[in-house]
This record gives C-alpha cells, sequence and structure tokens, in this order.
C-alpha cells in the first residue's frame, strides 16, 4: 500500500468510527477495511485512480453523514459497552 | 408550537375546569394526544410540570434490531444522496420550463435507471408508486380490469402479501373468479398445480417471490416459463427480493414486479413498478390526472424518495455479493447457535430455497408472543409488522400445515446489512435463557418431558 493510500484508509476508518450509530458504525469499520483488502492487489494505474477517487468520495460522505448522525444520536444499544 | 398550544387549551376550555395559560404548559406529547389531553390539564400543577420536564430518565438502552423484513434502516449513503433534493434541488420534476425542473428531473431519470438496473430492466419500463402496496395493487386490479371483457380469472397463492390477498378478494366483489393455490409444507407451491390452476380465462398469475414471513424463494424461472406458455401475464411481488437476490426479468419472463424502498434501505413512502413494454403489458390506472409515468400513476413524482430509492437500488446491486456473504454468515451463526442450545426448534419454510436474511423459528411449548416480550431486548416479530397487532397465529405458517400451536410459537428474526457478529450471539444467548425458563413454566413441557404423547389427551373443552 502506498503511502497516500495508506493515509486515506487511516482517514476512513477515523471517520467511520464517529458514527454515533452502532450497526452504522460497525459495517463502516467493516466495509471500509475490506474493500482495501479486496483491491490490494490491483496494479492497474487506471483502475487504482478509480478506486482512489470514490474512497474520497466515500470519505466526504462519510464526514458529512457521521456529523448528521451525530446529532440524532439516540441511547446505545443492548450491545454496546 | 405556541400558536397550536394556544387554539387546544382554547377549544379544550368547556370540559377542562382549571385551564389557564400558566398552569397548562402542554409540551409535544400532549399536543399530538387530544385524548389524554383533559388528564394532563386537570392534573398538572405548575410544580409537577416543571417536575416532568427537568428530570431526565436514566439512559436506558435500545433493543437491537431483528426485524429487516418489516423494515430497514436507512442507509448514510442512501440519505446523503437524498439531503441535496431536501435543501436546495426542490424542483418539480415535472416542470420543463426551467432549471429547478431540470435538475431534478435528471436526478430523477437516473434513480430510475438504477431501479432498472438491479432487476435487468430498461429504465422507461419503471414507474414509480408510493410503495409496494400501492404496486401489487396497480398490478393486479390494473391488469384484471383491463382485460375483464375477456379474461375474468386470476392466480395466486396462498402465501402472498395481505396487499396481494386483499387485491384479489376485491376484484371478487366486482365479478372477478380468484384461485389461491396452496403450498407444500416447506412453502414452496407446486407448479403442477399452478399449470392446472391456468385456464383461457386467466389474465394474471401473481406469486410473490420471497416470502415475507418464511423467507423462501418461489421458483421464478419455472412459474414464468409456464406463464409464458400458456399466453398470461406474470407478477410477482419482490418487495422482500430486490437487492438480495439475483432477478433478470427477462430470463425469469417477469412481466409485472413490485419493488420496495424502505424493504432494501431505502427511505419509505416510495416504490417501484416494472411493467414490460414488449410485449407490452397494459393496466388500468388506478390513480389518474396528470398522466405522469406513462399515465399509470399520476401526480407529481417525489423526485427525493425517488431519488433514495434508486440510490438503494445501486448500493444494493453493488454490494449484493458482500451482503449475501454476510448474511449468509449469520444466518448460518444464529441457525447453529439456537440448534446447538434450544431443543426442540422447528423451521419454518424450505431450508435451501430461501432468502438467507429471514430464520423464522417455532419454539415448540412456548408461546410467541410471551417469548417476543422475554426477549424485548431483541427487537424482532411473531410474523409480518401488518398483523402484528393481532394475536391470531400467522396465515402463511398455517398454510404451511403447522399446528396452531407451533404457528403461535414462532418468531421471525430478519438479519441485514448492518447486523453484527454481537447482535447475533446476544439473542442467542437470551434466548437460551428465556425459552428455558418459560418452558419450565408449561405444564405441556412437563408432560412430554414425563413422556406422555400430547397427541392422546382428552382435552375437557371442545374448541
Amino acid at each position: 500500500m502506498s503511502n497516500k493510500t495508506l493515509q486515506l484508509y487511516r482517514q476512513l476508518i477515523r471517520e467511520s468510527k464517529k458514527f454515533k450509530s452502532y450497526n452504522f458504525k460497525e459495517y463502516s469499520i467493516r466495509r471500509v477495511s475490506l474493500g482495501f483488502r479486496e483491491n490490494k492487489n490491483v496494479k492497474n494505474s487506471e483502475e487504482l485512480d478509480k478506486l482512489y477517487k470514490s474512497a474520497e468520495e466515500n470519505l466526504q460522505m462519510l464526514k458529512r453523514q457521521t456529523l448528521i448522525n451525530s446529532m440524532y444520536a439516540h441511547n446505545k444499544l443492548v450491545v454496546e459497552q | 408550537m405556541y400558536n397550536s398550544s394556544r387554539y387546544l387549551v382554547k377549544s379544550m376550555r368547556s370540559f377542562v375546569s382549571h385551564s389557564s395559560k400558566n398552569n397548562c404548559i402542554v409540551n409535544n406529547r400532549s399536543v399530538n394526544n387530544i385524548g389524554s389531553f383533559r388528564n394532563f390539564a386537570t392534573l398538572a400543577t405548575p410544580n409537577v410540570t416543571a417536575k416532568e420536564e427537568t428530570v431526565e430518565k436514566p439512559q436506558e438502552k435500545k433493543p437491537i434490531y431483528l426485524d429487516m423484513q418489516a423494515t430497514t434502516p436507512i442507509d448514510p449513503r442512501v440519505l446523503d444522496a437524498m439531503l441535496p433534493l431536501y435543501t436546495e434541488s426542490y424542483g418539480n420534476p415535472h416542470s420543463k420550463t426551467h432549471d429547478y425542473g431540470w435538475t431534478s428531473n435528471e436526478l430523477v431519470e437516473a434513480a430510475r435507471e438504477q431501479v432498472a438496473k438491479v432487476i435487468g430492466a430498461d429504465p422507461k419500463e419503471i414507474i414509480f408508486t408510493s410503495g409496494a402496496t400501492e404496486s401489487n395493487n396497480l398490478a393486479i386490479k390494473g391488469v384484471a380490469r383491463f382485460y375483464r371483457d375477456k379474461k375474468k380469472h386470476i392466480v395466486t397463492t396462498v402465501t402472498e402479501h395481505k396487499c396481494v390477498l386483499d387485491s384479489c378478494r376485491h376484484l371478487e366483489t366486482e365479478g372477478f373468479k380468484v384461485t389461491y393455490i396452496p403450498v407444500k409444507e416447506n412453502g414452496l407451491i407446486d407448479l403442477k398445480v399452478l399449470e392446472d390452476a391456468i385456464t383461457p380465462e386467466t389474465s394474471i398469475v401473481s406469486v410473490m417471490m420471497v416470502n415475507n414471513e418464511i423467507g423462501i424463494i418461489q421458483p421464478m424461472k419455472e412459474i414464468g416459463k409456464i406463464c409464458k406458455a400458456k399466453g398470461v401475464f406474470f407478477h410477482t411481488d419482490a418487495a422482500q427480493a430486490v437487492g438480495k437476490i439475483p432477478i433478470d426479468v427477462n430470463e425469469m419472463n417477469i412481466d409485472l414486479l413490485s419493488i420496495s424502498g424502505h424493504k432494501i434501505y431505502g427511505p419509505k413512502g416510495v416504490g417501484g413498478l416494472y411493467v414490460r413494454r414488449r410485449p407490452r403489458v397494459r393496466l388500468d390506472p388506478i390513480i389518474t390526472g396528470g398522466g405522469q409515468e406513462r399515465g399509470l400513476r399520476s401526480g407529481t413524482l417525489p423526485s427525493t424518495l425517488a431519488v433514495g430509492f434508486g440510490k438503494a437500488c445501486e448500493i444494493a446491486r453493488l454490494e449484493m455479493d458482500h451482503d449475501k456473504k454476510w448474511v449468509k454468515f449469520l444466518y448460518d451463526r444464529l441457525l447453529k447457535g439456537i440448534q446447538e442450545n434450544v431443543p426442540q426448534v422447528k423451521i419454518n419454510g424450505d431450508l435451501d430455497a430461501r432468502y438467507f436474511g429471514n430464520l423464522n423459528v417455532s419454539f415448540s411449548f412456548v408461546e410467541g408472543e410471551s417469548l417476543l416480550m422475554a426477549i424485548k431486548d431483541v427487537a424482532c416479530s411473531s410474523g409480518s409488522a401488518c398483523t402484528s397487532s393481532s394475536l391470531e397465529p400467522s396465515y402463511v405458517l398455517r398454510s404451511l400445515g403447522l399446528e396452531e400451536d407451533m404457528a403461535h410459537s414462532s418468531i421471525r428474526f430478519g438479519i441485514g446489512r448492518f447486523t453484527t457478529i454481537d447482535e447475533i450471539d446476544f439473542t442467542i444467548n437470551l434466548l437460551t435463557k428465556h425459552v428455558q425458563r418459560l418452558r419450565d413454566m408449561s405444564p405441556l413441557w412437563e408432560m412430554v418431558q414425563e413422556g406422555i404423547d400430547l397427541k392422546t389427551i382428552e382435552w375437557d373443552q371442545e374448541h
């Protein structure tokens, strides 16, 4: 993983953790790491660019949605600490 | 808020004795509930009101959600696609004279394409409706009424959703004949019975793709083939199927297909109906007016909902493999956990031909509703949400040939994209504890433990 990609990965995970909703948080973390794992062997630079771009869009989406999610946060679920 | 409470206070004055502006601070809750207003107004003194407002309840933890067949949470990605339409792009998608309209129209048409793609259809064949109930009504009543002069017969199954059964019942009062095909013990229909039920009079066959209560998948391809050979239209209620199992309307020979937005992590209040264009399926519209949606469903499109629905379809299509794997993984875990820890359970519906996000289990000798109360930290239901207010056992389970007591003791667990491993393990633990506890209280369970066959017992009361 290049430095740039690693940084993006970390940002996505950090942002995912900001979800107040337990289910969204868990899914987001799971989905982000799965996405990076699945594509770790992609070498084609065109495809890499595409992946990178979509990950950046997702990062922006996460920034907006985690904020909205936190504004309407509910009580925690019974499975949460 | 102020205005509305003043209005209420005034209008209630005739039967509330001491209501003045000071001691009758109407909070949000009582504004919505006129019925409880009287109580509130007579009891409320300034002190009590102040106390009520300041004392906060201790943070109670919320139950986990395992009722994905009833509805699903909105995916944040869907909400993200919808918000621009709730803020800036508010144009009427049918306005052809200005930029606001054009923008809205473009967004809606893009959504239509996303919906079409998930079922392998052409965007022109998708009609936006208010949900799967409307789609089912439009499909069945629409086709039946349009072809009523020549064909007056409808074929459907006994395990359909209420909105299909009720549409059919409605048509019966209009003089149509309806055949309700029974299902086998595993919930699937017998194709031979279906074939025999179709007559030259039949205009439409309606069979749901994935059952909402037991999750079984009907053999769409085979039914489609029969319908094509017999020359009748094939409608399917795919509210529980779209985005969860692969669908191709051409491969399956489907002529009409109903979709719901809120079952696929989209918004409530929107759905779609696929209507085949070649060969053309003609419908008598239920809602007439401005002629939107090819004249089949007039009324301004809820552009925001349509866009959310489209986005939900797109995510479902792209994430189908991930979701399927995850849901199957959790299903296996839940099933194994229940089977290992709770004796005497029965899984309802076929074990293989099913969507694995649905697990319907009967816990013998336990009353379903009391189990639901006992495991109130898990939000699930004993059947469909539409009938959850009645204590009648599910008609779907009864039609599988289940005894009344088994139908009464069933619980439906819905697993979805956002369900976690911890939630499944939590559910297994809770079930293990409470099923045993409830059975220990049951005299029937005691008798079974002593080796008495319950069927041989002669009960005093006839019923």
